[in-house]
C-alpha cells in the first residue's frame, strides 16, 4: 500500500468516526430540541427569548448547532464525494464547509444576542 | 489495466437502476436525501433563531410564515425528513455495533424504521397542536 493511500484510508476512518460521534450527539440534542419547543411553545416571542436565556437552553442550543452543522458538512461531505467527480468537486466542498460554519456561526451568534440583549 | 479509470477512481458500483426497488436500498437511499431535507431545515433553524435575536416584529413575520399553509406543509416535511434520518441513523449505529445483520433483522429494522418515523412525526405534530392551543 502507497503512503497516499493508507493516509486517505486513515482521513476516511476519521470522517467515519466523527460522523457517528456527532450523530450520537445529535439524539439527546435533538429529541431536547422537539421536546422544549413543544412544551414552551413556539408561538410566544417572550416564552421562546425566556425559555433561550436559561443558561441550560443556551448551552444546549450552542451545543446543538455545532453538532449538527458538524454532521451535516460531514453528510454533504460524502455526497459531494461520492457524486461531483468533476474540477467543480473541490470548489463544491470549500463553499459547502463554509456554508456550514457561517450558519453554526450565525445561529450561534443568534442566541448570544438573545442572552446578552434579553 | 494500470492506470485505468478503474486503478484511478476504484471499483465502479453495478447500475443500479437495472434492479428492482426493495425496501433495503430505498431506506438506503432514503436515509442520504433525508439528511439533505434536514439539512435544509437546520437552515431554516438558523434563520427562525435570527428572527428571534432581531426582534419580537421579525418573530411575529417568521411565526406567519410558519403558520401559512406552505410553512405548515414544509414543516411537516423537515419533521418527517428529520425523524426517518434519525430511526435510519440510529440502525446504522445498531450496525455499526455488528448486530441485526441477518436478512430478516434487516427487513424487520427498516420496517420499524419506516412506523417509528411515521409515529414520531404524528405525535409530534399533536403535541405541538396540543400545545399551541
Amino acid at each position: 500500500m502507497t503512503r497516499r493511500r493508507e493516509r486517505t484510508l486513515l482521513e476516511g476512518a476519521g470522517h467515519w468516526w466523527r460522523e457517528r460521534v456527532t450523530a450520537v450527539a445529535l439524539i439527546p440534542l435533538t429529541l431536547w430540541f422537539f421536546a422544549s419547543i413543544i412544551a414552551h411553545s413556539a408561538n410566544d416571542y417572550s416564552a421562546v427569548i425566556a425559555w433561550l436565556r436559561m443558561p441550560s437552553s443556551t448551552l444546549m442550543m450552542v451545543l446543538l448547532l455545532v453538532a449538527l452543522f458538524y454532521h451535516t458538512a460531514l453528510g454533504l461531505q460524502t455526497i459531494i464525494d461520492d457524486y461531483v467527480h468533476s474540477a467543480r468537486k473541490v470548489p463544491a466542498l470549500i463553499i459547502m464547509r463554509l456554508g456550514c460554519l457561517a450558519l453554526a456561526a450565525a445561529g450561534t451568534f443568534a442566541v448570544l444576542r438573545i442572552v446578552v440583549r434579553g | 489495466m494500470r492506470g485505468s479509470m478503474q486503478e484511478k477512481y476504484g471499483p465502479t458500483s453495478p447500475n443500479i437502476q437495472i434492479y428492482r426497488p426493495q425496501l433495503t436500498s430505498v431506506l438506503s437511499i432514503a436515509n442520504r436525501i433525508s439528511g439533505v431535507v434536514t439539512s435544509v431545515g437546520a437552515v431554516g433553524l438558523v434563520l427562525w433563531l435570527l428572527a428571534a435575536a432581531a426582534g419580537p416584529d421579525t418573530y411575529a413575520f417568521a411565526r406567519w410564515l410558519l403558520s401559512s399553509s406552505l410553512g405548515q406543509i414544509g414543516l411537516l416535511i423537515f419533521m418527517f425528513a428529520f425523524f426517518l434520518h434519525l430511526c435510519g441513523g440510529i440502525r446504522h449505529l445498531i450496525w455499526d455495533a455488528v448486530y441485526g445483520f441477518d436478512l430478516s433483522t434487516i427487513y424487520a429494522s427498516g420496517w420499524v424504521v419506516v412506523a417509528a418515523s411515521v409515529v414520531l412525526t404524528v405525535a409530534a405534530w399533536i403535541a405541538g397542536l396540543y400545545a399551541a392551543s
